[in-house]
């Protein structure tokens, strides 16, 4: 399976749609679209999961290589449109807490 | 190589020979066995022809030059075959090799999880463990110091296979070096953390949850790092409620702190800890929920901590059509009643 991914440029960095489920297998796809662009200095790097509905530890793994990434060459990494789930495993992790995850307001 | 060709070249002419004389099914059985017989000794398909055209040499010395001819042609069509074959062979050769080695790491992994449960009077545990191929990226460890506490350890490692398998040996190993003296689950997590911050890829982690039981006090003291929250049974109010513990996964922030928590245990009240290859079983339906799973433990609850794991894991198991897609792993730890 693929992930879908577009890429918008922002004014200072670049917003990153993905798409599908991030798992063992679509991991690499998605590191290889993010790791570059935290590595550039000061960039925005605006991640958007709207339509991610499954992500696992493999792919857990790839946001905490682009967040060490980001920490190291000054750029700025931020999650947005986190389901339920996936905003669990990074509450269950800890990772909510080193991580900036944008908290949308419930569209109900 | 040169004499089992020759004894093949004869056996051939005797078969070929049987086979022309009375063209019956004897001769066709014949034929198929001497084929298991070239594969075994590695002969090639224009060896094959080969020993077919000596064959007619002797039969049918007469035959057209125009025969002969065709049969160049055919052995010059056959060297691909050969080749084909003769790459399946190395890599079904390579195959075995690896496969021998991945076999003797999963047994050497093995030795890195407990034998068996610690003996408490004052308790009844219950393990499975069980990885979803040859090697596990779960590990879980139990320890009894001297004052009688019991302190177990379960945790989940990034990805499955031999890269967590090899990531296993380093929290094992880690775990090993700890002082001697009792460890609170929270000074024991920083420890490990620091271990696990040196030594790994900046994509990998290990959530872990560490708990110890003091029978003295029957109370459980427990950090978690970044892992699945296990289930408390309360078995006067015959409830559930999640365990969980937070903190930042291993692996990931040197200087981590980890909180500890606590919890009274009563007589009957038990201890689930779990990796997340139970809570994320996934069914043709989707994911089981969490509701699911403790509708699953209350219902064998009568039973030996043992067999409740034992028949959790077969059911849930059973859910996924026996084909696991995660390593699984369940603890139980129940006080005795």
């Amino acid at each position: 399976m693929n992930l879908d991914i577009r890429t918008e440029e922002l004014e200072r960095g670049t917003l990153l749609y993905i798409g599908g489920e991030i798992d063992a297998y679509t991991a690499s796809q998605l590191r290889e679209a993010l790791l570059p662009l935290t590595e550039k200095k000061g960039a925005n790097v605006v991640v958007d999961l709207s339509n991610v509905n499954y992500i696992d530890s493999t792919g857990l793994g790839i946001f905490i290589g682009a967040l060490k990434s980001a920490e190291s060459h000054e750029s700025y990494l931020k999650l947005t449109g986190l389901n339920e789930r996936v905003k669990r495993l990074f509450s269950i992790t800890g990772l909510d807490e080193v991580m900036d995850i944008e908290e949308e307001e419930e569209a109900q | 190589m040169a004499d089992s060709y020759r004894l093949m070249q004869e056996q051939y002419v005797k078969i070929l020979k049987t086979y022309l004389e009375d063209k019956n099914e004897i001769g066709l059985y014949q034929a198929q066995q001497f084929s298991k017989k070239v594969l075994e000794n590695q002969i090639s398909p224009e060896e094959v022809v080969s020993l077919h055209i000596e064959a007619l040499e002797q039969f049918y010395p007469d035959l057209p030059q125009g025969a002969w001819d065709s049969f160049d042609f055919l052995i010059e069509i056959m060297m691909g075959y050969g080749m084909a074959y003769r790459e399946h062979q190395i890599l079904r050769d390579k195959q075995k090799e690896l496969e021998s080695e991945i076999n003797v790491a999963a047994n050497m992994q093995q030795t890195f999880l407990p034998d068996e449960v610690p003996d408490v009077e004052e308790l009844d545990i219950g393990v499975i463990s069980v990885p979803a191929s040859k090697m596990s990226g779960d590990y879980y460890h139990f320890v009894k110091d001297n004052n009688g506490c019991v302190g177990v350890a379960i945790a989940d490692i990034i990805g499955k296979g031999v890269p967590a398998a090899l990531c296993m040996s380093m929290i094992k190993y880690g775990m090993d070096s700890l002082p001697e003296q009792r460890l609170q689950p929270g000074a024991l997590l920083e420890n490990l953390n620091r271990v696990v911050e040196q030594n790994v890829a900046s994509n990998m982690f290990i959530t872990m949850m560490y708990g110890s039981y003091d029978p003295r006090v029957h109370h459980f003291y427990y950090s978690g790092a970044g892992h699945e929250p296990g289930f408390f049974y309360n078995r006067a109010e015959d409830t559930f409620e999640e365990l969980y513990a937070k903190g930042l996964v291993l692996g990931l922030n040197r200087d981590t702190q980890f909180r500890e928590y606590h919890k009274k245990i009563e007589p009957g009240d038990f201890i689930v800890l779990l990796s997340d290859g139970v809570t994320e079983c996934r069914t043709a339906e989707g994911f089981i929920e969490r509701e699911e799973l403790t509708r699953l433990i209350h219902q064998y609850s009568d039973l030996s901590a043992q067999e409740i794991v034992n028949n959790v894991f077969y059911q849930l198991e059973k859910l996924q059509g026996f084909s696991l897609r995660d390593d699984f792993s369940l603890i139980i730890l129940r006080r005795k009643v």
